[in-house]
């Protein structure tokens, strides 16, 4: 079926304009951020003295519905970019749907489709987290990387709408790429949220280490909470991406585990992935290691988003980037 | 998980004997404790990343020797570190067998654990149960003994007992979330199932690759000669295939208007088992992502290319006609490079042969373009074919008892002056070139070829069985929650008839969210059986 240019042009647009609106939300959480702080801080500290009321051995806080605080300026600029957040997620949905009927199948099957669906589905699982707890105001750390691959992937890695060679032209690609890139998707939000926790625990340490930035984040143990469940979502929905494409190897390569580079990459962040959640199980390794071992689990994530397709000849090359 | 513990010291000097013992017993701890299962996985993790980076053997041979080349003695000791085949190198294999028997030496006795956890009664009910972290109480109507028959029906999915206290109180004890124990023992004994059946299949397994044209040409899995490259298990010489023919009729490439393939197609015949007797043939459309599954193995369409035809009538009139496989060098456009070899029959004296040896080398275009006088290709689809040849003629070492390759003439004999170029032209199908001595070589037209990947892995079935049961595993391991309840129903006082229910609740895990679940069950417990 011939290729509907009206439609990947109107996806196009809307992939434009939902990555302009993300821009605009990112800033305008900053300023909540940034500025917002007075009432959060009043709320946190009234917090901190209510958990030593309640008797330290208590367990860990529950997501408790966010503490009444004063509605600021600044809080009101980060609803409105929180807002904002959602009507671009619509847009970028929108754009993905086109996509996938301008092409007539899946609509991930070169590079800036992949790249496309897994910002979108950082976003939902953001405004999912910020649904169970009070991280609106983080709202900029997050967009921060939505943005800055948004922008590298509608540029350099832009691909006009096409159809797919013959190794793609199976129902694996809806159901092995559609895992991998919920997996890489979710897994974005752990990685911010363990940088944010190490500022945070630096601060708790030592409370002259960032005093101006640390203290304006949630609590350490909230931090860490949102990267663990996060990534126990994220960690069985990659994992059954793994497998998918090894069942699809075996009937499009001939052996269903090769070492491809892609495979490597993705073996490596699978046990990065799984050595934090066993840290998160073993005296000394918790808090600060965890979130350290789940920023390099990031790292594997992005460089296997890019480095793998455009640097490495493997059989994954499916970027479509001359 | 054991801990690393250092050993009491002993006051007086220990025997040899003991000694040995304390270390070995040491080792194991250290071996089987957590933290060097962590450090573990990341050096797994570090030493697979070499993989992705530096070209591998067993991807890409040809590659390597490139890399090797250009890196001088950093490359010659990447390889002598076996950088190059890291997935079978001492290094990556010493690696995952710690990390094996780390995992055993862990799984063993949580294993034993878990049998007994399984055995034993659920936990006393704590004397103050306003202590725990969720906690709730209430009043109930009805009298001790109803009020407990109802809370069990409420607590039908638990593990539960009831114990009698002093003074008439009755409790339950209840937990929950044993699956969650279950799966992680089950994810992880699944992994090391799954390890040891891979391992099998590479040794018991078999690749091999061979181009076969597509002109009804057949192919049969009777020996490792058969093959254009084998690759093979440490078990396998090479004696026991499994016995399969493949007679390949057809290729068919579509491609889209900028060239890119979208659709590839074989029709081909195979026979197996009995049929190798009766001679009985099943059609089968070969495509990418769709292999043929006989006899154990698995037959794969890997690839496509292109075999110019050339007919060459020698000048005493005998004609040979030859249509040998050309390789692809630019996938895009399909341009392929080749050298089509000829002999010219009835000569018997050796030295006059190996003076007239044919060999038709250059480039073939299956939609010419003329680029000046240089002959590239626009198109991958065979729309306007045409060759650019030279034709070399002398001897061209095919009885040298050496091996040399299909696509090209040895490069030696031409420095030699043993093989000398005789003529260079463009051709069109149906065009020919007379040489000096009266020899025509004619380009008839254009077959096609298929590349096909042979494979057969005794195990991988077990290794799909294991990796379903290592999913299903980590899935419990993450989702389920191990969770307590209690229940403590007092008879009331004169003055309050009925009686009190204190419900309380812990989760073991530190996965949030059991509050909801405890509310939602408190709530059906002191509300009576309204729920």
């Amino acid at each position: 079926m011939p290729i509907n240019e009206t439609l990947s042009t109107y996806s196009d647009w809307l992939y434009t304009t939902a990555a302009a609106i993300y821009v605009v939300a990112l800033m305008m959480t900053l300023v909540e951020q940034g500025f917002g702080a007075k009432g959060r801080l009043a709320a946190e500290r009234a917090k901190l003295r209510a958990r030593e009321l309640v008797g330290a051995g208590g367990p860990p806080v529950e997501e408790a519905p966010a503490a009444p605080r004063e509605v600021g300026k600044p809080e009101r600029i980060g609803r409105m970019g929180a807002a904002l957040l959602v009507l671009g997620a619509l847009l970028q949905l929108s754009a993905i749907v086109l996509r996938g009927l301008a092409v007539h199948r899946a609509p991930w099957g070169n590079m800036y489709e992949y790249g496309m669906a897994v910002t979108f589905i950082t976003v939902a699982t953001w405004l999912v987290v910020m649904r169970k707890f009070p991280v609106r105001h983080l709202t900029g750390f997050l967009l921060l990387p939505v943005v800055i691959l948004m922008f590298i992937n509608g540029t350099l890695l832009y691909t006009t709408a096409a159809p797919v060679q013959p190794a793609l032209q199976s129902y694996w690609l809806v159901i092995h790429v559609s895992a991998a890139i919920i997996g890489s998707g979710v897994f974005l939000v752990p990685g911010v949220a363990s940088v944010l926790y190490l500022f945070r625990a630096a601060y708790d340490k030592d409370s002259t280490k960032f005093a101006r930035f640390a203290p304006k984040l949630p609590a350490a143990d909230v931090l860490d909470r949102i990267a663990y469940r996060t990534t126990i979502f994220a960690f069985p929905v990659f994992t059954f991406g793994v497998l998918c494409g090894a069942v699809w190897a075996e009937s499009a390569w001939g052996r269903f585990w090769g070492w491809d580079p892609k495979e490597t990459v993705a073996f490596i962040a699978w046990v990065v992935y799984a050595a934090y959640l066993h840290s998160r199980a073993t005296a000394g390794w918790r808090g600060a290691r965890a979130a350290a071992i789940n920023i390099v689990g990031f790292a594997a994530i992005i460089f296997n988003l890019f480095f793998v397709n455009l640097v490495t000849a493997g059989l994954h090359s499916y970027a479509g980037v001359g | 998980m054991t801990t690393t513990e250092a050993p009491p010291k002993a006051p007086q000097g220990p025997t040899p004997a003991k000694r040995t013992f304390a270390f070995l017993r040491n080792t194991w701890r250290g071996l089987t404790s957590m933290r060097t299962a962590l450090v573990l996985l990341f050096l797994l993790a570090l030493a697979a990343l070499p993989g992705a980076l530096l070209p591998q053997r067993k991807l890409n041979a040809p590659k390597v020797d490139e890399y090797i080349a250009a890196h001088g003695w950093w490359g010659t000791l990447l390889d002598k570190l076996e950088f190059y085949d890291v997935y079978s190198s001492v290094w990556f294999s010493a690696i995952y067998l710690l990390l094996m028997v780390s995992l055993v030496g862990c799984l063993t006795p949580r294993s034993f654990e878990y049998v007994k956890a399984m055995r034993a009664q659920p936990v006393l009910t704590p004397r103050n149960l306003a202590r725990m972290p969720h906690h709730r109480i209430g009043r109930g109507e009805n009298d001790v003994a109803t009020e407990i028959a109802a809370a069990h029906k409420q607590l039908s999915g638990w593990r539960r007992v009831e114990r009698e206290e002093a003074g008439g109180v009755r409790t339950i004890s209840a937990e929950r979330g044993f699956l969650r124990e279950t799966g992680n023992l089950v994810f992880h004994f699944s992994m090391l199932g799954l390890i040891v059946f891979f391992a099998l299949g590479k040794l018991f397994g078999y690749e091999g690759q061979v181009i076969v044209q597509a002109d009804g040409s057949t192919f049969c899995n009777s020996g490792i000669y058969n093959y254009d490259s084998f690759n093979a298990g440490l078990r396998v010489d090479g004696t026991d295939l499994n016995p399969f023919c493949v007679k390949v009729n057809d290729f068919t490439a579509r491609f889209t208007e900028s060239g890119q393939p979208d659709y590839y197609h074989s029709n081909i015949e195979y026979q197996s088992g009995q049929d190798l007797e009766t001679g009985t043939w099943h059609p089968y459309g070969l495509e990418v992502n769709s292999p043929l599954r006989t006899a154990g193995d698995r037959v794969y369409l890997l690839g496509h290319g292109y075999s110019p035809k050339f007919t060459v009538t020698f000048p005493d009139g005998t004609q040979r006609t030859q249509n040998t496989q050309w390789r692809t060098v630019d996938p895009a456009t399909m341009l392929a490079e080749g050298a089509t070899k000829f002999d010219q029959p009835g000569i018997t004296d050796e030295v006059q042969r190996r003076t007239r040896q044919l060999a038709v080398t250059g480039l073939f275009a299956p939609t010419s373009f003329m680029h000046g006088n240089v002959l590239t290709s626009s198109a991958p689809e065979l729309k306007d074919p045409a060759v650019a040849v030279d034709i070399l003629r002398g001897d061209l070492g095919l009885d040298a008892g050496r091996g040399q390759s299909v696509f090209q003439v040895d490069q030696s004999l031409v420095d030699d002056g043993r093989l000398k170029k005789v003529a260079r032209e463009n051709l069109k199908v149906g065009q020919e070139i007379k040489l000096d001595d009266g020899t025509k070589i004619r380009f008839d037209g254009v077959g096609q070829w298929v590349s096909l990947q042979v494979s057969h892995d005794p195990t991988q079935g077990f290794v799909l069985g294991f990796a379903i049961a290592m999913f299903l595993g980590l899935g419990a391991s993450l989702l389920v929650k191990r969770r307590r309840l209690w229940v403590r129903v007092k008879p009331g006082t004169e003055d309050e008839p009925g009686t009190v229910i204190e419900v309380a609740g812990l989760a073991r895990t530190d996965q949030a969210g059991y509050g909801e679940e405890f509310h939602r069950v408190s709530d059906r417990l002191i509300s009576g059986q309204k729920g």
